[in-house]
């Protein structure tokens, strides 16, 4: 049996330049412990797409990454407005990202698609002015 | 096709020059980060109008080999110093998206 990595990350809501630098360092310490292409590629993905949701439309949050034998589980967690209609957020193309933040390439209405796209299973919690929290798990 | 081989095109300048001797894989186009994010091949070369930070991090996160900017759009300085940091080349070009792509693609027979 071989130990479980935790990393913690907090995200900042307010520098939307430096949304993406938690998803780099999970990448590069990914590939340190020498995991598949692949399944970091993944992990990159629904985490970046994550962390940039959060800096979007919740202010920031917090992000643990654990790395199993067996899995790569992240929990993004915010205190953000919540997720009104769970099911139409998860439809590709539909976005409330505001005008400023699609001019910097973002809020195509791909994130959370993308999110579960790209992982192996993918649970939103959310309630409406208190926060969202989403698990995703990819396996290895 | 490695890098170096589209370092002296004429209608494309380098301002970081990455790593020569880097087998590219494809070309891709597209100025949506999060469509790049999910589509942009590892080691590719990724002609895109959007130039901001969140750029460089979508191609660090897909292993993107280098980065052309067309129409004119460049990167701050701070931004370039990263993607040095990281070994992602950067290039910039008047030329819109597609002419710009096709002559990388015709230099490099992809």
């Amino acid at each position: 049996m071989s130990e479980t990595l935790t990393f913690n990350y907090t995200i900042d809501g307010d520098d939307f330049t430096r949304a993406g630098e938690a998803s780099s360092s999970v990448k590069n310490k990914l590939k340190q412990l020498g995991l598949d292409s692949d399944v970091i590629r993944k992990v990159a993905i629904a985490m970046y797409e994550g962390e940039i949701n959060m800096v979007i439309h919740a202010d920031g949050g917090a992000i643990t990454v654990t790395v199993s034998d067996t899995d790569i589980t992240m929990v993004l967690a915010d205190h953000g407005p919540g997720i009104p209609d769970v099911e139409k957020a998860m439809q590709e193309g539909y976005s409330t990202a505001r005008p400023e933040v699609r001019s910097l390439g973002f809020g195509a209405g791909m994130g959370l698609p993308n999110m579960k796209k790209y992982t192996d299973e993918m649970h939103i919690a959310t309630v409406i002015g208190q926060g969202t929290t989403i698990t995703m798990k990819v396996h290895i | 096709m490695k890098l170096k081989d589209i370092y002296e095109l004429p209608n494309c300048r380098f301002l970081v020059k990455g790593d020569p001797e880097r087998d590219i894989s494809r070309i891709f186009c597209c100025d949506l980060l999060s469509i790049a994010m999910s589509k942009a091949p590892s080691d590719g070369i990724w002609v895109t109008v959007m130039g901001n930070k969140n750029t460089l991090a979508v191609a660090s996160l897909t292993d993107t080999a280098c980065i052309v900017l067309a129409e004119g759009v460049s990167l701050d300085d701070g931004t370039l110093a990263k993607a040095e940091e990281e070994g992602i080349a950067v290039a910039e070009t008047e030329l819109p998206v597609f002419d710009m792509a096709l002559e990388i693609h015709t230099a490099g027979n992809l």
